[in-house]
């Protein structure tokens, strides 16, 4: 059936992909060898191995994470907890309008989608000064802080993702056949029912993709939580936190790269457990979606 | 036909009820102004009990459309508030002189006059304009030869493919800062080396826009790639078989076969290239904040060579509290980037079908 490749050419290829494999790697390899260096050590010699030890990299590690700008757990357990709330309940409400959506041929169905399209193109900037001053007013309003709060940024979370969200499952849910709801309606199932027991757990595969590239955006996301979440407030995400970091401590590379690994470690650390989630997960999304 | 339980009814009038009356309570108390904080719970327990009656109440012919309303209230509402309100409320904003808490009165056109009278904010429109091209072009044709080569048969596929994927994981915050010590402390060992001087590429403008260029490639291709591979992945075998069969060789295949085949993933990454660059903000902020000086520009020296739009905007709201301008430039960026999509993907339908 296939023909079988010049050996010359598969030599070629291989050592192109490693080539570029070392220049994408690199930049990892650099913060993890010098994080285990001090200062002296770095400026002397970033690409060479002297001056490791891990005695030094516990030392920058300690220093990054009791730093008070940094503080590396609270962050961490923020981050964690800010994109798991905001992905369950994209993935929940999500559907649910997906669903609704794509099932009603109304007029309201058609207005609400392609709002939810055309809302895609909108960037952050031009929403983010009106949304602070919003979410300020609304927070004193209600009683309920929308600023510097986990509910807040959940809330923007939920609004901002939603309509790429919707775009992906509608897309998916247009796959499945309308007569396996009909079908359930008339063995008695009410619609919520059908939802819920047919419909939700055949959207596993793209709630997966959908997850996964939310989870992304969320979990690096900067612009957002550094407007809502503000610098010094006591709520902080990874990424503001280490630009708070970054910019008590100028030219400390040691420390600073120390805190890039910190940063770095858990999504790597992810993405090697569920790294053909991820991919497959990427993939899937694209042809099915 | 089902009928309902008295309970069901009861439970379901229950909760309309004292849904209101705990909204009412709790808009009262805010409206008022006092400074309990139940208020916050009360509208909350409003809300869900609300919710909770209406689920309940007791109709056949109804209760799909209860239903429907029910399903994309949460959704719908977060949009409205996180998205459609700001937006509205952003574009009005932009006609006044507000300052991010209150608007003291309209001033017409003036925000967008006044933006076009600031040299550096022309530069970073043309400086956008020139990073996105060659971006698109850039990470379209490195994420399109990657994914050829993560299609052809070599050993190890998986871990090359994951390997270049990886720097999309990483936010840009983060890879910023990783990216400003490889140019500040690696690269000038290279130049030092090769030239006999230690030269920084963030240094000047004109390389630390390639700087910038640099990093959001490595950072983005990979994904690109990914959808590349997808794409290439639909390809029929059967296909590139008969094309073998009549002949094809290689690069006939490439450019008759499989291009042609993936132009809808064409226009995808194209798109998706398009507006992230449009949009690029964290690799902006961490690698250079902007900086960079441009000696002449229509006669004016710049301190902000490498500043893009996003960040332009940024910080003249947030840095230097011009709320209104700020808002101005923002719907301008809107605009632009609308409109570029757009011709985007009217030109890509037009070469889809062609093709």
């Amino acid at each position: 059936m296939k023909i079988k490749e010049k050996t010359s050419s598969k030599v070629i290829k291989m050592l192109i992909a490693i080539v570029v494999a070392v220049y994408v790697l690199f930049p990892f390899f650099l913060v993890v060898i010098n994080s285990c260096k001090e200062t002296a050590d770095i400026t002397a010699n970033p690409t060479g191995l002297n001056g490791i030890s891990f005695g030094q990299l516990i030392s920058n590690l300690r220093d990054v994470i009791t730093n008070t700008h940094f503080l590396f757990w609270s962050a961490f357990g923020y981050s964690t907890l800010i994109t798991i709330l905001s992905l369950v309940l994209l993935a929940l409400f999500g559907s649910m309008a997906a669903w609704v959506i794509c099932r009603n041929h109304t007029k309201w169905s058609t207005v609400i989608y392609f709002t939810f399209i055309a809302s895609m193109i909108i960037p952050f900037q031009v929403v983010m000064l009106p949304l602070i001053s919003t979410f300020r007013d609304v927070g004193k309003f209600i009683g309920i802080p929308m600023l510097q709060s986990v509910p807040g940024i959940v809330f923007a979370y939920l609004g901002f993702g939603g309509a790429m969200t919707v775009f992906i499952l509608n897309g998916f849910i247009k796959g499945i056949p309308v007569d396996l709801e009909e079908a359930a309606a008339i063995d008695g199932c009410s619609p919520e029912q059908t939802f819920f027991r047919i419909i939700f757990p055949l959207l596993r595969p793209v709630i997966t993709t959908v997850t996964i590239l939310n989870g992304m955006w969320i979990w690096n996301d900067y612009l957002l939580p550094s407007m809502m979440l503000g610098q010094n407030g006591a709520v902080k995400t990874l990424p503001v936190a280490v630009q708070a970091f970054v910019g008590s401590y100028v030219k400390q590379w040691n420390l600073i790269l120390a805190a890039a690994l910190l940063a770095i470690v858990p999504m790597i650390i992810l993405f090697l457990f569920a790294q053909k989630q991820i991919m497959e997960g990427m993939i899937e999304g694209a042809v099915k979606g | 036909m089902r009928e309902f339980s008295p309970g069901r009814k009861a439970m379901s009038f229950a909760g309309i009820i004292l849904g209101l009356v705990s909204l009412i309570t709790g808009l009262a108390m805010a409206i008022s102004g006092s400074g309990n904080t139940m208020r916050g719970t009360l509208l909350v327990a409003g809300v869900v009990l609300l919710i909770a009656g209406v689920y309940l109440f007791p109709t056949l012919k109804h209760h799909r459309t209860i239903i429907n309303v029910l399903f994309l209230f949460p959704l719908l509402f977060a949009f409205a508030v996180t998205v459609i309100i700001p937006l509205v409320l952003g574009i009005g904003y932009s006609f006044t002189n507000w300052d991010g808490i209150r608007v003291k009165g309209f001033v017409g056109l003036e925000n967008y006059i006044r933006m076009f009278r600031q040299p550096g904010f022309i530069w970073s429109i043309l400086i956008t304009f020139l990073f996105v091209i060659f971006n698109m072009v850039l990470v379209n044709v490195v994420a399109f030869l990657l994914a050829l080569l993560c299609t052809s048969k070599i050993k190890g596929l998986g871990f090359f493919r994951a390997s270049y994927f990886l720097p999309n994981l990483i936010g840009g915050i983060v890879l910023g800062y990783i990216w400003q010590f490889v140019f500040s402390n690696v690269v000038t060992k290279f130049t030092e080396a090769l030239a006999g001087n230690r030269y920084s590429m963030l240094s000047e403008t004109r390389t630390a826009f390639i700087a910038i260029v640099v990093v959001y490639v490595w950072q983005y291709a990979g994904y690109i790639m990914l959808i590349y591979i997808t794409g290439l992945n639909t390809i029929p075998g059967d296909v590139l078989e008969a094309s073998s069969i009549d002949g094809a060789d290689k690069l006939q295949t490439l450019f008759q076969i499989k291009i042609p085949m993936i132009a809808p993933t064409v226009t995808i990454c194209t798109f998706l290239t398009l507006t992230s660059a449009f949009k690029q903000f964290d690799v902006n902020l961490a690698l250079t904040n902007g900086t960079g000086s441009v000696a002449s520009f229509f006669g004016n020296y710049l301190t902000n060579g490498t500043e893009m739009l996003a960040l332009n905007i940024y910080s003249t709201a947030v840095i230097n509290n011009e709320y209104a301008l700020g808002e101005a430039k923002a719907v301008l960026f809107f605009i632009i980037l609308a409109a570029v999509s757009i011709i985007q993907v009217r030109i890509s339908n037009k070469k889809e079908v062609e093709l």
